[in-house]
């Protein structure tokens, strides 16, 4: 049983209150006394270039303080990439220019031009109507494939091509893969599209900058989920401010997805022109805004090929992909269809042969970067469903054809470079297949055939790699920043405690789990713990929350320097007591000498250490305050079995989820609850994904879902009740709380899942339909169904 | 313009242009910025408050037509005690959210459902979130709250 509040417990949370009365404090409800108002004027066409800006009636309008241009941006640096991947040719990738305003041309629908300053948002938007750009269309560069022809139009000139690399992992692989296909029984084929996505956070992104002429130092509040690369980049990179003028606040942060991730031009804007101006400039975006804007996810082109023996031996696997990179480098793009989905490219599964080839590409769409699950899922997805095509195609039953090649024993190393500590695979499709009823299944899809409809059930097995990242090995891989977290744990003299930490909450709770394991290590109750993020004045240097990270690296930072404060704490009981250091211990927040009665409480050693009238002087530092840094030795690895079980109505094509039941092992788990919402939320952006979602462009370069009348975004009545578990628990072996991650996983595994089930229910109605691409939206079903008619009997 | 109206129980009025809206008198103006602004094509739900008892897109209400209408916020739901109502309480115990973002204008709509209904089944809840989006819960766990806080309400009338 768990302590009352502690580790493994589901308290309430404590952010909850604030926002069920509305009293939470997003960065759009923070107004800084004379601020001004930035709207940016955007392009509207593709691709183009700037014959010329005519603002001077736009200047003139009323409360119009300054309209800037690239010009105001001379000598100011670029938006900068974190991340560099090197080519099979050894050359590294072609990087382009990311002007904060785009100089010279234009590059995709949304591309910021100019800013109109003023003293109302009202009047900043009036006078943006009336800057006039002239702007000569070039033509669009749309698709990936076109893109790479050698005559094509080019995103960058001065690059020469619109390739920005061409990677092969492993390389020295490629000869066996291509060899064990050439020869295998079987070999399954599949090409799909992984759909471009927005992230869509409820709340829009913010940025409010101020200047402080006196000492020269500069505030930021932004909606990020990592306020400390924010500082790092914006100042570093962009504006050459250095880190201690420089403070960036996050306050509460209404969603991420990893959209927020990323340093923009908008946050380096405001800073800029809170100097330029010595007044505080803010911008909100609107939501049309947002989908212009906040960088998008997913967007790869595949070819899949599954090399099987006649027992349904996965013997080799090679995909090619064109991952759309938009027309700059977001801040972690490169490393999303490489790092993050070609070490996936093994799942579950003992395959021994496996390489990868990634073409990344510029286009002129918005930059592609990290959306939950950030390359996990586009991997899942392939793999999940040539899995499931290759099941059908050789008669084996999908969820036998996996077992029999799952991966039973571990440590295991993949031949796609990393090592899974823990997992058991066939105890979360047990559970799966339990809690589904899948035994059942058949008694209900006939129950469904005598409705005229078409039920399917479909799996997925997935496995992702989280807690990132171990340092040393992402700079091998390209990586510009280390990605290791932090942790300070302040305890105050009467026994409260500030944790600072460098992880940022924006919706996952952490300052009820993170006060839990504090409460539960110390014995004390975890109301006494506060915990502090989103500020680089009150937090250490952290690298912030995205790859279900917060709690197996800043967690892992938290109890160690908790271990410290233990460690010391012990010492100031041992002088208290006058006994020996090693002979006390811990439990239920008072220190005892082992095997006596004698003890102290917690709040006597706090006391002492900050009124150190009978303290080791001599031998310790007063006060009770400790720093750690962690680093992970790996990545962890959840892993779980996903069942979806639909029903198709042929007359529409309507697809119906009837029921979702997710079997995951996260390790050990701090607050199942907490941990339930985060399937829960997860699962819906994957069926979002499967059903509905679809960033849509035209031949033009024209965005035409860029409203939420236009993209379809899951709304409650489209979804069903989720069943959820997480108790096949295998825990990490290298983090002390054997935690693994859980944030992701939900977009990862349901996507195959959901299109396993209806692909399934389809064939099951007679119709040969092998697959469909995302969105299954009723008109692709429909015409699926009617391309491949009803099988002859 | 002049504007006056009741919000919260109070009085409150301002000077706006024509072309204000009711969620930016509310959060301009009056400073309650609990009502948010997630869209602007009326689909999110993030501004829902009630007016006159109905509920409301404050984004789709210019501040000039809520003059002399009674207007409740998100600020306004707690108890008199200030502890949390039914409704708030439920989405506590059934952690039915996570960033909060959208969280204001999805209990602003479930009380205006439970008055409506005060016994709603799943169906008919998530048929009335239709013009509320949420991006983190997935839906489950407010629609877990609105059917707990309809039984808690119930025993509380009781």
């Amino acid at each position: 049983m768990p302590k009352d509040g502690g580790i493994g417990d589901s308290p309430k949370r404590r952010e909850d209150v604030r926002f069920l009365t509305g009293t939470g404090r997003y960065s759009d409800d923070i107004n800084i006394y004379n601020q001004v108002y930035a709207y940016f004027v955007r392009s509207d066409v593709a691709h183009g270039r700037i014959a010329g800006i005519d603002a001077e009636a736009a200047a003139a309008m009323p409360g119009v303080l300054r309209i800037f241009t690239a010009r105001d941006f001379e000598g100011v640096g670029g938006i900068p990439c974190g991340w560099q991947i090197t080519s099979r040719d050894g050359s590294v990738m072609n990087e382009p220019k990311h002007p904060v305003l785009a100089d010279g041309k234009v590059r995709h629908v949304g591309d910021p031009i100019a800013v109109v300053v003023a003293e109302t948002l009202a009047q900043a938007r009036d006078a943006a109507e009336a800057v006039v750009i002239d702007i000569e269309d070039l033509p669009a560069i749309m698709d990936m494939r076109a893109a790479l022809t050698p005559d094509a139009p080019l995103v960058h000139e001065d690059m020469g091509t619109n390739l920005c690399y061409d990677w092969g992992f492993v390389e020295d692989n490629r000869q066996a893969v291509d060899d064990a296909i050439a020869h295998a029984h079987h070999v399954t084929t599949l090409e799909l599209r992984n759909n471009r996505l927005v992230a869509n956070p409820m709340e829009p992104r913010v940025a409010l900058a101020e200047w402080n002429a006196a000492a020269d130092e500069y505030t930021l509040y932004t909606t990020s989920q990592n306020p400390h690369v924010i500082r790092l980049l914006m100042g570093a990179f962009v504006l050459g401010i250095p880190e201690h003028k420089l403070r960036v606040v996050a306050p509460d942060v209404g969603g991420g997805f990893g959209s927020k991730i990323f340093h923009y031009a908008e946050e380096a804007f405001c800073t800029f022109a809170a100097k330029a101006l010595r007044r505080p400039v803010k911008w909100v975006s609107s939501r049309s805004e947002a989908f212009m804007s906040d960088a998008h996810g997913r967007d790869h082109v595949t070819k899949i090929e599954l090399a099987l023996d006649e027992n349904g031996k996965f013997l080799a696997l090679r995909t090619e992909t064109l991952a759309n990179m938009g027309a700059y480098l977001s801040t972690f793009a490169p490393s999303i269809p490489t790092w993050l989905h070609g070490t996936l490219m093994a799942g579950n599964y003992t395959t021994p042969l496996i390489y990868v080839n990634v073409k990344a590409v510029f286009t002129n769409t918005v930059p592609v970067d990290a959306y939950r699950g950030a390359g996990r899922p586009e991997a899942t997805y392939q793999l999940e469903r040539v899995v499931d095509k290759a099941a059908r195609e050789m008669g084996i039953d999908p969820v036998d054809l996996r077992r029999r090649n799952f991966i039973t024993e571990f440590p295991y190393a993949t031949p796609v470079a990393v090592e899974y500590d823990t997992g058991d695979y066939h105890a979360t499709m047990d559970k799966l297949l339990a809690l589904s009823d899948h035994a059942g299944f058949e008694a209900r899809a006939e129950e469904s055939r005598r409705r005229g409809m078409l039920r399917g059930f479909g799996i997925a097995h997935y496995i992702e790699a989280c807690g990132i990242a171990p340092s040393n090995l992402v700079g091998q891989l390209g990586a510009r920043a280390g990605l290791y977290e932090s942790a300070t744990v302040r305890v105050n003299a009467t026994g409260s405690i500030s944790v600072m930490t460098g992880s940022h909450s924006h919706g996952q709770g952490h300052e009820t789990t993170f006060a839990q394991v504090v409460g539960d290590m110390i014995g004390i109750d975890p109301a006494q713990v506060d915990i502090i993020h989103g500020d680089t004045a009150r937090t250490p240097m952290g690298m912030g929350t995205y790859g279900s990270r917060s709690i197996a690296v800043g967690g892992s930072a938290m109890v160690r320097a908790t271990e410290k404060i233990i460690a010391k704490a012990k010492k100031i009981a041992a002088h208290l007591m006058e006994a020996s250091e090693h002979d006390i211990e811990l439990k239920d927040g008072r220190f005892t000498i082992a095997g006596t009665d004698r003890s102290v409480a917690w709040g006597d050693v706090t006391l002492a250490a900050y009124v150190p009238h009978n303290y080791p002087l001599e031998e310790i530092e007063p006060g009770l305050e400790e720093t750690a840094f962690y680093d992970p030795a790996n990545f962890t690895y959840p892993s779980g079995a996903y069942g979806c079980e639909v029903e198709v109505d042929p007359q529409t094509g309507k697809v119906t989820v009837l029921s979702f039941t997710a079997a995951d092992d996260f390790g050990n788990v701090i607050n199942p609850m907490i941990v339930e919402g985060q399937v829960h939320g997860g699962l819906a952006q994957g069926f979002g994904q499967a059903m509905m979602e679809n960033c849509a462009y035209d031949a033009d370069g024209q965005l035409i879902s860029a409203s939420y009348m236009d993209y379809a975004m899951p709304r409650a009545a489209d979804l069903p009740m989720f069943t959820v578990d997480s108790t096949c628990a295998t825990p990490c072996t290298h983090n002390p709380l054997g935690v693994k991650g859980c944030g992701e996983a939900g977009a990862i595994g349901s996507p195959p899942a959901f299109v396993n089930a209806v692909i399934d229910a389809l064939q099951r109605g007679g119709h040969d339909v092998t697959h469909i691409d995302m969105p299954l939206t009723p008109d692709r079903v429909w015409e699926a169904m009617q391309e491949r008619g009803v099988r002859d009997a | 313009m002049d504007v006056s109206m009741t919000v919260n129980g109070r009085p409150a009025s301002g000077k706006v242009e024509g072309r204000t809206l009711l969620v930016h008198f509310l959060r301009d103006d009056l400073h309650l910025t609990g009502t948010h602004v997630g869209c602007d094509t009326s689909q999110c739900g993030a501004c829902v408050v009630h007016m006159d008892g109905r509920p409301v897109k404050a984004c789709s209400v210019l501040a000039v037509e809520a003059e002399g209408a009674e207007i409740l916020t998100i600020e306004g739901m707690a108890n008199p005690d200030g502890s949390l109502s039914v409704i708030q309480q439920a989405f506590q115990d059934h952690h039915g959210l996570q960033c909060g973002f959208c969280t204001p204008g999805m209990v602003m709509s479930a009380a205006a459902l439970l008055k409506d209904d005060p016994h709603p089944d799943e169906r008919t809840i998530r048929d009335y979130l239709d013009g509320n989006i949420c991006r983190c819960t997935g839906y489950h766990n407010i629609v877990k709250a609105i059917l707990a806080a309809s039984e808690n309400a119930s025993i509380a009338a009781q």
